[in-house]
């Protein structure tokens, strides 16, 4: 199969995770060069309180993510509530009822593995705050295919434990503040 | 090896599987969406005991009972009784008038899997005074999963989850009325499947299925990639009576379809579309 066109950027987090992103969808600027694909776990119901929230205060277009949509440039997509979100290699984005994976659905192992396939070395990924330790094998799976793995630092995090297994399954993955996180961001996107 | 390597060969084994597969037993996986698929298989693999795909694939070829648990992994069975409740009370307040205007009905649960959706639909259609005049046809590919539609038995700590979705619903009726708990296991009511034809059918190739009034297919055109998406739609646009109802899942839509000209939204945020005129 071939590639994805592009790079793109992969976030997970749990508990806290909305405060950590008003740390950085903000920071992005409208034309940010890539797509960028978001787990946050959130509780199974119809309206996902989170796109709304992250329209009004980012200059990205932020939207939920739909079955079979290509990921473009410029676009942060949300898990629904109660789907996993997939990258395919075609750089479209899927959508699955399947079983939860770490007790959730979404889950952040399944967004990276994923994404870590299509994407390979022109991935990064990002593990905020949580109180479980979904996105620690997703991590490793984007470390294996060459991407690059950034994980909130924990000392830093309003839940320590996600970001703590992540860093445990791979030891490599760059530790950052929130603030650094945007900034990393920033810079590849003017790479 | 590099990951650029070992990535190709995952990928060339889940394409001779996939093809094995159609080729042995006519079970078309080949257009299914591949990050899912292959999550899926990689799990079999894993869970099955397998060293690699390739040993899976010879597996398949040669022991016929390796496909009856490989069908478990790549047919997705998760779901819940009126999952959605939203769908459901839509369907009864905004379709069922409609429904009620036809001396004869059928309904096509398409993608049936263990059954969830067909016996909410067939409750609902008794609350509404519609059972008794419809036919329900639930089909499947996957043999197992058409065998538990037809036992209609869930697990009891399902049941909680069930009832509130069900009373979301406007249900009308306690859906206690219809099960009988045993042994850690609610067993449903066989009255209500005695309106419901089961049958082995394939969205993938199979033919149209005839004069429907209303298919319900939701969270099946997930799992498959955008060209064999829009070929079932084709396949429902052509299976249903002029004016006919199409219900799909909460996320999917006809968005992206070359068929979405055939339809009308009838319930927008539902995903419920009618078929239009001629």
């Amino acid at each position: 199969m071939s590639g994805a066109p592009g790079k793109a950027i992969a976030i997970g987090g749990s508990a806290g995770a909305v405060q950590a992103l008003l740390k950085i969808l903000p920071a992005l600027p409208a034309d940010y060069p890539y797509p960028v694909l978001i787990v946050v776990h959130v509780p199974p119901g119809r309206d996902n309180a989170l796109v709304p929230l992250f329209q009004t205060r980012s200059r990205v277009a932020v939207k939920e993510a739909e079955d079979k949509e290509p990921a473009l440039p410029g676009f942060v997509y949300f898990a629904p509530a109660d789907y996993h979100l997939l990258a395919e290699a075609d750089g479209t984005l899927s959508l699955s009822s399947e079983e939860p994976v770490n007790m959730s659905r979404p889950a952040i192992d399944v967004l990276f593995e994923s994404a870590a396939d299509a994407f390979g070395p022109r991935l990064t990924a990002i593990v905020l705050t949580g109180a479980n330790h979904d996105g620690a094998e997703g991590l490793r799976a984007v470390v294996d295919a060459g991407g690059e793995a950034v994980v909130e630092d924990p000392a830093d995090a309003y839940a320590p434990a996600m970001p703590e297994a992540a860093l445990k399954a791979c030891a490599g993955a760059a530790r950052m503040s929130l603030e650094a996180i945007a900034d990393h961001l920033l810079k590849l996107g003017a790479a | 090896m590099n990951s650029v390597v070992r990535d190709n060969i995952d990928d060339l084994e889940i394409r001779l599987l996939l093809e094995a597969l159609f080729q042995r037993y006519h079970y078309d996986f080949r257009s299914y969406a591949r990050a899912s698929i292959k999550r899926r298989l990689i799990q079999a693999r894993d869970q099955l005991g397998f060293a690699s795909l390739s040993a899976m694939q010879e597996s398949l070829l040669h022991e016929p009972a390796t496909l009856g648990r490989l069908l478990g992994y790549l047919t997705v069975q998760v779901s819940e009784m009126f999952r959605d409740p939203a769908y459901f009370r839509a369907l009864r307040e905004k379709v069922v008038p409609h429904l009620r205007t036809y001396p004869s009905l059928k309904v096509w649960v398409a993608g049936c899997s263990h059954g969830e959706e067909l016996y909410s639909l067939a409750i609902l259609f008794r609350e509404e005074g519609l059972e008794e005049r419809t036919i329900f046809y639930a089909t499947d590919i996957n043999p197992a999963a058409l065998k538990a539609a037809q036992a209609g038995v869930y697990p009891l700590d399902q049941i909680k989850k069930f009832t509130t979705n069900h009373q979301k619903s406007g249900g009308k009726s306690s859906l206690s009325d219809y099960y009988t708990a045993d042994y850690g296991r609610a067993i449903f009511d066989k009255s209500l499947r005695s309106r419901v034809v089961f049958s082995d059918h394939s969205l993938v190739t199979d033919a149209v299925f005839g004069e429907m009034h209303l298919i319900s297919c939701r969270n099946v055109l997930i799992y498959f990639d955008a060209g064999l998406q829009d070929r079932t739609i084709g396949l429902f646009r052509d299976s249903l009576a002029r004016k006919g109802f199409l219900g799909l899942g909460s996320k999917e839509s006809l968005r992206f379809s070359s068929h979405a000209g055939a339809f009308a939204d009838f319930v927008r945020e539902e995903k419920i579309y009618q078929r239009r005129d001629g």
